[in-house]
């Protein structure tokens, strides 16, 4: 069974120049143990996702409609205290900028024990456990370390340290925001690696969020491609990244350079905006952009199979696909 | 490109009062300002009675037709010596304050764009004036060369100074890493040129900000000062020396310091005001740095 | 940590032999002097001779900048003309009583305001938020003395349930409370409504930085997100505001001091304006002036204690 099934999420804020449509329709299945990623541009709609399935919106975020289903529950539909109870415990976190993840006044140890806050343990039990996860993610001589504040951290360690948070309790299903944006290259590598071997050995899924087709690629096992709050393509890391079946994809691969190895520091450029949200446009959302507009284009398409297990939006299939 | 309807340029003082008034708490403060300013201009016409005439027969009067606000113990006429009053507190407010803003905006910019060490000097200059308590400082002043309204004016500016100066001085210097003004550098332009075209136009925004929040503080200490006996000499009117006579007639009438009061608390709130909304238009950045 | 304390002790003390000596110049470079304050227009040629040398001041003025700071370092702030106590002992034995006072005001109206803040910036735009805000904004600059003007009047000459005069018996802890309501009302009213505004605006700063969402996402109880994990953050500005703020809380315990005739620095200096001791004037000055130095650099220890990257000096 899934243990994020994410069926016609839809997301909007309420603003001055009215509804922003940040999320469409989105489905996206987490399989059990599996490393699924998010592709997409800043603005995709990534972000009011993510806070979404945690369920820490902005005020002036709106769910229209869909679910959201945890191990075969509703999330949405969870009161507070219900939600609260799972954050933390059977869903975690790792954010984007590891300088701004922790509390700079409080020590790293202290922020560890007291996420066990629920845990009928003795505080040195509690400690131990901070220290021992600490070294599992690679911090030497964690016994002392735990001592000290977040800012005697380097960057990269600080993101350690939030995985280590992170999977403490075990949790089902950790979503990773950009964890690796923020770090350089060789870092990158290395944490990456250190969360697939963690996600082995405590046996979660991870919904993977990431700009970096590289990363996606190296690390997870499934990948959506998200487009202006839309899925717009969705499969094996292998369907989707060797035979793309959408436009976008397609321009993002190509827009990539060196395809995979090599790390972007800014975002790959395809020619065009992205569509206003508040002012959709009636068809396909990416046709403004597309290479390869045609009549069809002004009806929305639907989700449709490309191959098994491999989905697109885009009229183009079924029809005659040469490249 | 998204479709959005442009509003109509309106003129910068204009796009200021717009937004002020449209905000309760900011119309409030301008009305009560206006109301202020304008009796204290008018006062020759407004007052009914001459501030200073005594009129003994009819001392400590409560409030009545022939006096608004009652008289007090010589039988002036409270609420003239009121309306009086607000031009005196004015007269010591103004001048402070734009001078410490003079000086405060030479000092601060000297030391925003100056040399390192003329800034570090700068700042030990404003740390060093800014630890003496301004009443306590004054009182000394006051103990040497005795009351006078122009004691009060030049020891309350100097104290003023460092507030002034030391916002100037880190507007300065942020403004000095400008984009914009590095470019006017390399295209030649003087350190005057770019201190008064493009340094001074940003800081005046916030410093308006600064000098409606601290008119109440000067206002308070001029009255406070004038209440000891240590400012204004008598018989100016002056709503401390107002409320002096109050305490010292406290069981006798509580008129007298209620008629000194209310004009320091409408003017405090009615400044206060006017700052918050005007720093909530001018710079959202500054939100909760006012005051004190 | 240490390290940290000891620099800033000695910024404290240079910005306090600055302080000392401008005040000195001040003294020397304004009209009107020390003497004939002292002894007022009557003064002969001989008097005038006596005293100045009485006090140091026939010498060079940097022998007599030396000499003061000589003095001052032996706790020696010259005699009272009148009395011929020492000045220090003047001055000290009224220090308690304002800084009690201050202390006092200070203490409820940070508890108050630092709640009211809290309430506000987690109740954001609520009508509880609005009416703090008002209210919090109408008292900021209202002068300490009309406060205390209008609560004598109020409370003391009108209800009578508090004491007009004075700071309560000696020993009689009841009664010394008792005599500091009002005029710790009259000092901490505007205190309130500043440090809740102070607060409410740091508060939903820290609220929006990351760490908190990082909390937030780790299931911790908002509460223990705002008073644990914001607050100790989000009351940073405020120490040091409350620090550089002792200034105008002394300032507000002359005027508070004066409506209540209580006894303390305040009382101090205006008697002794108007019995031109000016010896006593000066003393009460350097003292207002060294607790303002003082209480600026606790404020910024207390800080250093409360953030570690202030310690670290980053």
């Amino acid at each position: 069974m899934a243990v994020l099934d994410i069926q016609k999420l839809s997301v909007s804020y309420a603003t001055p120049r009215g509804e922003l449509k940040a999320l469409r329709d989105v489905s996206i299945t987490v399989p059990d143990r599996k490393i699924v990623g998010i592709v997409g541009e800043s603005g995709c709609g990534k972000s009011t996702l993510i806070s979404a399935i945690i369920r820490l919106m902005a005020p002036n975020a709106h769910v229209g409609s869909g679910q959201v289903a945890f191990k075969g529950e509703d999330l949405l539909t969870k009161g507070e205290a219900q939600i609260r109870a799972l954050r933390g415990t059977q869903i975690s976190m790792v954010f984007q900028d590891p300088m701004q993840t922790h509390n700079p006044v409080l020590t790293v140890g202290r922020q560890m024990i007291d996420i066990q806050y629920r845990d009928a343990l003795s505080k040195a039990e509690k400690r131990k456990r901070a220290v021992d996860m600490l070294a599992l993610v690679g911090i030497p001589d964690p016994e002392a370390r735990l001592n000290q504040y977040p800012f005697e951290f380097s960057g990269g360690m600080r993101q350690r340290i939030a995985i280590a948070m992170a999977l403490m309790a075990r949790p089902a299903l950790l979503i990773a925001d950009e964890p690796t944006t923020a770090l350089d290259a060789t870092l990158e590598v290395q944490i990456i690696k250190r969360l697939r071997e963690l996600q082995d050995e405590i046996g979660c899924s991870i919904l993977f969020i990431s700009h970096h087709l590289g990363v996606i690629a190296e690390l997870c096992d499934e990948v959506v491609v998200m487009y202006a709050g839309e899925v717009v393509e969705a499969g094996s890391v292998r369907d989707v990244f060797h035979s793309p079946a959408h436009p976008y994809t397609r321009a993002l691969l190509e827009c990539d350079p060196g395809h995979i190895k090599e790390k972007t520091r800014n975002l790959p450029t395809i020619p065009g905006n992205i569509p206003d949200l508040v002012n959709l446009p009636s068809g396909c959302i990416f046709a403004a952009r597309c290479p390869r507009r045609f009549d069809a284009c002004t009806a929305r398409p639907a989700m449709a199979e490309a191959s098994a297990g491999h989905g697109t939006a885009c009229h183009l299939i079924g029809m005659e696909m040469t490249a | 490109m998204t479709d959005l309807t442009v509003p109509k340029p309106r003129s910068e003082l204009g796009e200021i009062v717009y937004h002020l008034v449209r905000d309760p708490l900011g119309l409030t403060g301008l009305v009560i300002v206006l109301l202020i300013l304008a009796s204290a201009l008018f006062a020759p016409w407004i007052a009914p009675y001459d501030p200073i005439a005594l009129n003994v027969p009819d001392r400590l009067q409560g409030p009545g037709a022939a006096h608004l606000l009652g008289t007090d113990q010589l039988g002036r006429d409270t609420f003239s010596r009121v309306i009086w009053g607000g031009r005196v507190a004015l007269q010591v407010a103004l001048p402070t304050i734009g001078g410490a803003i003079l000086i405060g905006l030479l000092l601060g910019m000297i030391a925003g764009y100056g040399p390192k060490w003329i800034d570090n000097l700068i700042v030990l200059l404003f740390d060093t004036v800014r630890s003496f308590p301004t009443v306590m400082f004054a009182l000394a002043v006051v103990a040497l060369v005795g009351p006078s309204l122009n004691t009060v004016i030049v020891v309350i500016m100097v104290t003023s100074v460092p507030t002034y100066g030391r916002v100037v001085r880190t507007l300065t210097q942020s403004l000095k890493e400008a984009e914009f003004i590095t470019a006017e550098k390399s295209l030649g332009a003087s350190t005057p040129r770019i201190m008064t075209v493009h340094i001074l136009p940003n800081v005046l925004g916030p410093l308006a900000v600064l000098a409606a929040m601290d008119i109440p503080t000067v206002v308070g200490l001029e009255a406070g000062l004038s209440f000891l006996g240590m400012g204004v000499k008598p018989p100016t009117p002056s709503w401390g020396s107002l409320l002096n006579d109050g305490y010292n007639l406290i069981r006798n009438t509580p008129w007298l310091i209620i008629a000194g009061g209310i004009p320091l608390i409408l003017t405090t709130i009615g400044f206060t005001f006017l700052g918050e909304a005007l720093r909530d238009v001018v710079d959202p950045k500054l939100r909760g740095k006012g005051g004190k | 940590m240490l390290s940290y304390v000891i620099k800033r002790i000695g910024l404290a003390a240079v910005i306090t032999v600055l302080a000392v000596s401008a005040l000195f110049l001040i003294v020397h470079m304004i009209p009107g002097d020390p003497v004939s304050t002292m002894l007022g227009p009557r003064a002969t040629p001989e008097m005038r001779a006596a005293l100045e040398a009485r006090m140091g001041l026939d010498k060079p003025l940097i022998a007599q900048i030396g000499l003061f700071f000589a003095n001052m370092l032996r706790g020696d702030l010259g005699m009272d003309v009148f009395s011929n106590r020492p000045v220090t002992d003047i001055v000290l034995n009224q220090v308690p009583y304002t800084l009690t006072l201050i202390l006092v005001s200070i203490s409820w109206s940070a508890v108050l305001g630092i709640a009211l803040g809290c309430y506000s910036a987690v109740n954001r735009n609520s009508l509880g938020d609005r009416l703090t805000g008002i209210l919090s904004v109408s008292v900021i600059a209202v002068p300490a003395f009309v406060v205390a003007l209008y609560s004598l009047l109020i409370f003391a000459v009108k209800l009578q349930w508090f004491p007009a005069i004075g700071a309560g018996d000696a020993g009689d802890w009841g009664d010394q409370l008792h005599h500091l309501v009002l005029p710790s009302l009259a000092i901490g009213l505007s205190w309130v409504g500043y440090i809740a505004r102070l607060v409410r605006a740091s508060m939903l700063e820290v609220l929006g930085e990351g760490h908190i969402r990082t909390a937030r996402a780790f299931g911790l109880p908002e509460r223990r997100i705002v008073f644990g994990y914001a607050l100790r953050l989000a009351i940073l500005p405020t120490v040091t505001v409350i620090g550089v703020g002792m200034g105008f809380l002394l300032s507000a315990a002359v005027f508070t001091e004066i409506v209540f005739s209580r006894p303390g620095l305040g009382k101090l200096v205006i008697d002794s304006i108007t019995t031109r001791n000016y010896p006593v004037v000066m003393g009460s000055v350097l003292f207002s002036t060294l607790i303002f130095v003082a209480s600026t650099t606790l404020a910024d220890i207390i800080n250093a204690i409360l953030d570690p990257r202030i310690r670290a000096g980053k």
